[in-house]
């Protein structure tokens, strides 16, 4: 199963180390083949360095591509890091 | 160099990113970076022993920094720990080990520099990115990759140990391991070669407000373990062995830095003007460009003393004419000023030519120095005065020469500046029309014969610094000496006030730029003796505004009256104390 999703990164500092990390950590629960994706750049979000050089600033826009039979939950997971803006302060 | 010789002072200059004065003793962190080179695997059967050391190296320095976390936890914030996981992340991220191992693989390369390989793709890709927050996350990078590098190396120790008290820490970069295992509060101040507004110094800098300066590019090269070195968080620059005047100068600045209170701010937004209606300019001191907007801020009304020292040392060749004027344009088009006052040269020849019959002299402070120098080396000064005289045709300048000791000395300084007027002129380049000229009143026999030298000039800058050095034959770095330095020393006072007269007999302004025009406690006196303009460290601004906001012109002048019948130092001083005390019962300590 492959589940897609639009994402838009709405924390201050973006997509930087802590919020990376965030990310590879929730995904240790799941079993799918997850993937990042901005501008036609397509990253494995299990990787931090990788989510790294995608380089999302506030704003930017995302695609989240999961394959596998728990592909929905890890999206969403993702989905419900991003709009919780990774836990930053307002 | 011999153990003897004075250390030479080094001036360098980087982002301030955490204000504040931080004196101390250097303690450079040198990281064991073992060159890396690059050795082709002669075997294939190598390639299995190259991954299995990357992996070894990859699993100690992910133990080490576990180790790190499990010592720090309790004593730390959340924020740095957290910094402590993303570079476990990084060693057990998958593509950076992946593309490591392939580069092993495919190339045929030692684990060393397969991890290099890796480390510069990274860098590469960070180097691209627009947000300068996630541009310098290559750093985070960058500490995980040397910590793998070092255990490759078999280097396991930790260099980040044995700081003293009164350390400024040195280091091309630190990385939140470093820092953690740092007793940081009792840090004084950070120097590092790299970063920037949001690398990992200025974040723990700032949260700990330890003055840092960042990004110096050469600090480990410049700076060794036990040289004394002044981080200026606030300008931005640092200063490796300075000299002793040096040294009192930032101690004083940092002084100022640690007592200012916001609450004064309230008189920096008013004019130094008397009950009486009699105002008095303010001027700032500086030397960098980079404390004018403190300045106007503090509330000054022009720069009453720019110091140009700092454009001459540490430099392997002399300042260029463009380089002077760049830096004078600079100041005197700052918005927010009504005057610039620039001082010419005001150093001995020891301090940047390296010619071994300047240096050393036994008594520099009378030695051949300041407009002394630059009457011996007249092409040095004019490359110095053509700039001051370019940058005067972009807002009000005046010209301060320092150390004139008598009329000989001013005439031959006016004939060199009026020809260097002449020859611009003549080229076609502008510069301002009323351009003032004026001298230092720091060496007693010019401060006797003021009324002479008050015709040829058009203001008087008093530096009381050295006029009470000179008048009291005491060298204030001498400790053994230095009580007898007395500011309100009758034979000072009455200098100072000789000076003041025959100056607004010729119908010019007498400033004053020494430190006694930045202490409050003198204020009144120094509104008696009838000064126009005082020039100090901007901090100190506000709090001199709200002495001379408080008190009148003519009672200024009965307490000089009361105490020029006075005729022992100690006796003034006391009584100028307990004035002020009694006056401003919450600024000014009992006098003992």
């Amino acid at each position: 199963m492959i589940v897609q999703k639009t994402l838009t990164i709405k924390n201050e500092l973006g997509l930087h180390a802590r919020s990376a990390a965030m990310i590879v950590r929730v995904l240790e629960r799941y079993r799918s083949s997850v993937y990042l994706e901005r501008d036609g750049n397509q990253v494995d979000a299990r990787s931090l360095l990788d989510i790294l050089t995608l380089a999302c600033p506030k704003d930017s826009r995302i695609v989240v591509r999961a394959d596998g039979d728990d592909a929905r939950e890890a999206v969403n997971s993702i989905a419900k890091l991003v709009d919780d803006k990774f836990g930053e302060a307002a | 160099m011999n153990p003897g010789e004075p250390k030479r002072t080094v001036v360098l200059q980087g982002l301030g990113v955490s204000p504040g004065i931080a004196i101390g003793v250097a303690h450079l962190i040198r990281r064991v970076d073992a060159p890396i080179s690059r050795y082709q695997l002669e075997d294939k059967s190598l390639v299995a022993d190259e991954i299995r050391r990357l992996r070894k190296a990859l699993k100690d320095s992910e133990n080490q920094l576990l180790e790190i976390k499990r010592k720090f936890k309790d004593q730390e914030g959340l924020e740095t720990l957290y910094i402590l996981d993303v570079h476990i992340m990084i060693l057990k991220d998958k593509m950076l080990i992946r593309q490591t191992i392939q580069n092993i693989e495919d190339k045929g390369v030692n684990a060393e520099w397969a991890l290099r390989m890796t480390l510069d793709k990274y860098r590469d890709v960070f180097s691209k990115v627009d947000d300068e927050y996630l541009r310098e996350r290559i750093s985070d990078v960058e500490y995980a990759g040397q910590r793998i590098l070092r255990n490759l190396a078999g280097v396991h120790h930790e260099t980040v140990s044995g700081i003293g008290d009164n350390a400024i820490i040195i280091a091309r970069d630190l990385s939140p391991a470093d820092t953690m295992q740092m007793k940081v509060e009792k840090i004084q101040g950070f120097a590092t070669d790299m970063g920037g507004k949001t690398s990992h110094t200025t974040i723990v800098a700032r949260a700990y407000e330890i003055p840092a300066v960042v990004g110096i590019e050469k600090i480990t090269t410049e700076a060794k373990t036990g040289d004394i070195v002044i981080v200026d968080g606030t300008a931005g620059a640092v200063i490796v062995n300075p000299d002793p005047e040096i040294i009192r100068r930032y101690e004083l600045k940092k002084r100022h830095y640690e007592t200012i209170e916001d609450s004064l701010l309230k008189h920096a937004r008013k004019t130094a003007t008397t009950l009486d209606k009699h105002r008095v300019l303010i001027g700032a001191n500086i030397e960098f460009t980079e404390e004018i907007a403190s300045a106007v801020h503090h509330g000054t009304d022009g720069i009453g003393l720019y110091r140009t020292e700092f454009i001459y040392i540490n430099r392997d060749r002399l300042p260029t004419e463009e380089e002077h004027f760049c830096t004078y344009k600079k100041i005197v088009e700052s918005k927010g000023i009504r005057f610039s006052t620039i001082r010419t040269f005001d150093l001995g020849g020891d301090k940047f030519i390296s010619d071994p019959r300047l240096a050393a002299e036994m008594n520099p402070v009378m030695g051949l120095r300041a407009i002394r120098f630059c009457l011996r080396e007249v092409d040095l000064f004019k490359v110095q005065l053509r700039a001051i005289l370019r940058a005067s045709a972009y807002g009000k300048t005046k010209v301060l020469f320092p150390m004139i000791s008598g009329m000989e000395e001013l005439l031959e300084t006016k004939r060199i500046f009026n020809e260097v007027k002449k020859e611009l002129k003549r080229d076609g380049i502008p510069y301002g029309k009323d351009v003032k000229i004026g001298i230092m009143m720091e060496v007693p026999s010019a401060a006797l014969i003021a009324e002479d030298l008050a015709k040829e000039v058009d203001f008087f800058s008093i530096g009381t610094n050295d006029l009470i050095q000179y008048t009291l034959a005491i060298d204030r770095v001498n400790e053994r000496v230095s009580y007898l330095y007395e500011p309100l020393h009758p034979a000072v006072l009455k200098l100072i006030r000789q000076v003041v007269e025959a100056g607004h007999k010729a119908g010019i302004e007498v400033a004053m730029c020494g430190e006694m025009a930045g202490e409050p406690v003198y204020t009144m006196v120094l509104l008696g003796l009838g000064l126009d303009e005082l020039s100090m460290n901007a901090l100190v601004i506000p709090r001199i505004k709200k002495v001379i906001r408080a008190v009148t012109v003519k009672e200024c002048r009965k307490l000089v009256d009361r105490i020029m019948s006075f005729n022992m130092a100690s006796e003034i001083e006391f009584f100028v104390r307990e004035t002020m005390r009694r006056k401003f019962t919450d600024d000014f300590e009992v006098a003992n």
